[in-house]
């Protein structure tokens, strides 16, 4: 520790040295500022539109990253829509849930009884898992998922097939309105700090390092499925 | 690491008559230079944001001590520990130290060029700890035992077939006979080589894209994933980051995360963007124990203030060596440490000294791409000429060199001696291009130049002498005359 402190005050030290020496002049003023007002900047005009043409946008782009993306009017359908895409890519009718009631309350029996629900963090024998998303943004097609006691982090990486189930009324422009999002919902709870990882997603997991050619679930999923429901109900 | 950069000049001649590396750079081309062109194009925005990304990162500058700070004691108010290193010993040591305080076996890693940078691999290999790089690109040169080639994708110079013989001999333990030809086998037997490591790692570590001063965020953008199971699954977490990876708010992140992956690799955005700030909260299901962000100096606190404090602004995103001629003839292990191409070529003399690489500064034909292409407007040219005149006052040329700049002084100086003598040379060198105006191949040692593209002969006449024709001023007074 004192090591650490000899090292970290001569790092300061050789900042404000050569700040000094080259007229660098600090504004702390502005930092303050800055950091308590935290402003946006230039957003691009793009995912500026109309809800329903931000809705359009999203898909287009996840698409365009080879997400695949399923429209549905209501959770009520997801368990269907679920049992759908699992028959259709052949996969094994098992999933692993987050932990949100929105998904563990679904009527499954209903639609889907011969799926095997698992809850909870993955350790790497899940094929497949299935998440809520916090926010979709349009501009690039980006789901973001953040951590919690309903969230782990493992299910957005581990399986071979990611779902993810996100609100038509959760898909915000940009990237600053979702931490505008983000920001309001830990001072609702009362949080001081962000949750401890926050995963923007854009499309499934990929490497270009083979020749620079592209290919699909690198380490992470090959596949990303987007459930898109349009109402709350 | 260890540099061979003051060898430049041999391992770029090496460079280019190796066939292998010669196919994998044509490569590039395509991959890169036109995806980032297509998406500068799809974004009206986007010189407009690289402006404001070059703004953000100077305001940066200009109170890099204040955010620091303010990053700091956000990460501590969070549960996690920022450590601060003055050079590669001691942030290997302080690596080192913490993975001795679980009794770590084994480390994971996600792609770091700071961890390059520190030669961190070795020091902790050195103790008995296994070290497994999980970036495909950086998992392949780690069985290769090379150093990246590049700075976004590792192992750009090495071929599919290479790959396959690489895992052959490293993945003793499958099946002989298996099918290895295509890219998606070589991508699937990595992932599920790697899966394990995953799981039985005490300790990963990944770099930094980015420090968030307000929030004590730490930012990693992969493709692939592997920097998140890296992160996630071991009990401890460990980010190793310079000192310049800091920017004020997660708003100021979001812009420059517009021009980042766009001048990388030309996707819109990469596909896992990665904010972690401190450790796995009490109810979390998921995530490391513990949260330590190692913060580097080595050399960058000595580079604000100066003619070299632009290049601080640099998101690492290597726009600047796909685009540049040099790099795309020689590749990156000529430049011969860990940051190649034009960024390197500023980095390198102010990380390891003008004596030690005193060649890359000249390493350019000042086409001035880099700048061009720069997503922080860094002006790269400008730089590397900084640092050739301080290579010339430290009188560190060679001999020829420095009389044939004398001798261009003096002649330059003298314009009727310049005028005869470029005048008899174009003449003469026209005609011995058999008036086909390109030379394949130059005599004596000149030909070195010739061997990997051509030569243009004058037109047969000097520059001067054709405006002259044309009616040019070539003399103050004329032109004087001629604006009257
Ligand atoms: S110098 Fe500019 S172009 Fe080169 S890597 Fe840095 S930010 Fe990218």
């Amino acid at each position: 520790m004192e090591k650490n402190m000899e090292a970290r005050n001569q790092i300061f030290a050789s900042i404000r040295r050569s700040k000094e020496r080259g007229g660098v002049k600090s504004d702390p003023k502005a930092v303050e500022k800055r950091l308590a007002e935290h402003p946006s900047g230039l957003i691009p005009k793009r995912s500026q539109l109309e809800k329903a043409e931000q809705v359009n946008l999203f898909q287009k782009m996840a698409e365009n990253v080879q997400a695949s993306v399923v429209r549905l009017k209501s959770d009520r359908e997801i368990p269907a829509a679920v049992s759908d895409y699992l028959a259709q890519k052949n996969l094994p009718a098992r999933v692993k849930l987050s932990g949100d009631e929105r998904l563990s309350n679904l009527p499954w029996s209903e639609n889907a009884s011969h799926i095997s629900l698992l809850e909870g963090a993955s350790g790497g024998d899940d094929l497949v898992s299935l998440a809520v998303s916090f926010a979709g943004i349009a501009e690039t097609g980006t789901l973001v998922l953040h951590s919690g006691p309903k969230g782990p982090t493992t299910l957005n990486f581990l399986p071979e097939t990611h779902m993810v189930v996100l609100r038509e009324s959760d898909i915000v422009g940009a990237y600053e309105e979702a931490w505008a999002r983000i920001r309001k919902q830990q001072a609702d709870k009362g949080e001081e700090f962000l949750p401890r990882t926050v995963n923007m997603i854009t499309g499934p997991s990929r490497t270009g390092d083979i020749e620079q050619t592209i290919l699909l679930g690198a380490h992470g999923p090959h596949a990303l499925h987007i459930l898109m429901v349009a109402d709350d109900a | 690491m260890q540099s061979t950069t003051r060898n430049f000049k041999n391992n770029a001649s090496e460079a280019l008559v190796n066939d292998n590396l010669q196919e994998a750079l044509g490569k590039l081309k395509v991959g890169f230079v036109e995806r980032r062109a297509a998406a500068a194009e799809k974004l009206p925005e986007f010189d407009a944001l690289r402006d404001q990304a070059r703004d953000i990162k100077n305001h940066t500058l200009q109170n890099i001590d204040l955010y620091l700070e303010r990053f700091e004691e956000k990460v501590t108010a969070q549960g996690g520990h920022v450590h601060w290193a003055r050079n590669s010993h001691e942030a290997c040591q302080t690596i080192l130290e913490i993975c001795q305080s679980v009794n770590a076996k084994m480390v994971t890693k996600g792609k770091s060029m700071v961890s390059e940078e520190i030669g961190l691999n070795a020091a902790l290999e050195k103790t008995g700890l296994e070290v497994v790089e999980t970036d495909l690109g950086e998992y392949i040169i780690q069985l290769r035992k090379e150093a990246p080639s590049h700075i976004i994708a590792p192992a750009v110079h090495v071929l599919k077939d290479e790959v396959e013989a690489d895992f052959r001999d490293a993945h003793t333990d499958l099946d002989p006979d298996r099918q290895l030809e295509e890219p998606t086998q070589l991508v699937h037997e990595a992932r599920e080589v790697l899966r394990q490591k995953y799981l039985d790692s005490d300790v990963g570590i990944t770099g930094a894209n980015f420090l968030v001063a307000e929030t004590g965020t730490s930012i990693i953008v992969t493709n692939e994933g592997n920097g998140d199971l890296t992160q996630t699954l071991p009990k401890v977490h460990i980010v190793i980051a310079s000192m310049e990876k800091i920017i004020p708010t997660l708003e100021d992140t979001s812009a420059v995360l517009r021009v980042l992956a766009r001048s990388a690799t030309g996707q819109e955005f990469t596909s896992y963007t990665t904010f972690s700030s401190g450790p796995r909260r009490e109810e979390d299901p998921d995530g490391p124990d513990q949260y330590h962000v190692v913060i580097l100096d080595n050399g960058r606190s000595a580079m604000l203030g100066t003619e070299f404090q632009d290049m601080l602004r640099c998101i690492r995103c290597g726009a600047c060596m796909n685009h540049c001629p040099v790099y795309g003839a020689v590749g990156g292990h000529a430049y011969g440490w860990v940051y190649p191409g034009p960024m390197g070529s500023v980095l390198t003399p102010s990380f390891i000294g003008v004596e030690e690489a005193g060649h890359l500064p000249n390493a350019s034909t000042f086409c001035g791409r880099c700048e061009e292409v720069c997503p922080m407007r860094i002006p790269l040219p400008k730089m590397m000429r900084h640092y050739r005149q301080k290579e010339f006052e430290g009188n560190m040329n060679a001999a020829p060199v420095r009389w044939a700049i004398k001798a261009y002084g003096f002649m330059a100086t003298r314009p009727k001696l310049w005028h005869m003598i470029t005048g008899v040379k174009a003449k003469f060198a026209y005609t011995l291009s058999g008036g086909k105006g390109r030379f394949h191949k130059l005599p004596l040692w000149m030909g070195e130049w010739t061997k990997h593209r051509d030569f243009p002969a004058s037109q047969g006449s000097s520059f001067h002498s054709q405006w002259k024709k044309k009616g040019g001023a070539t003399t103050l007074n004329e032109l004087k005359k001629g604006a009257e």
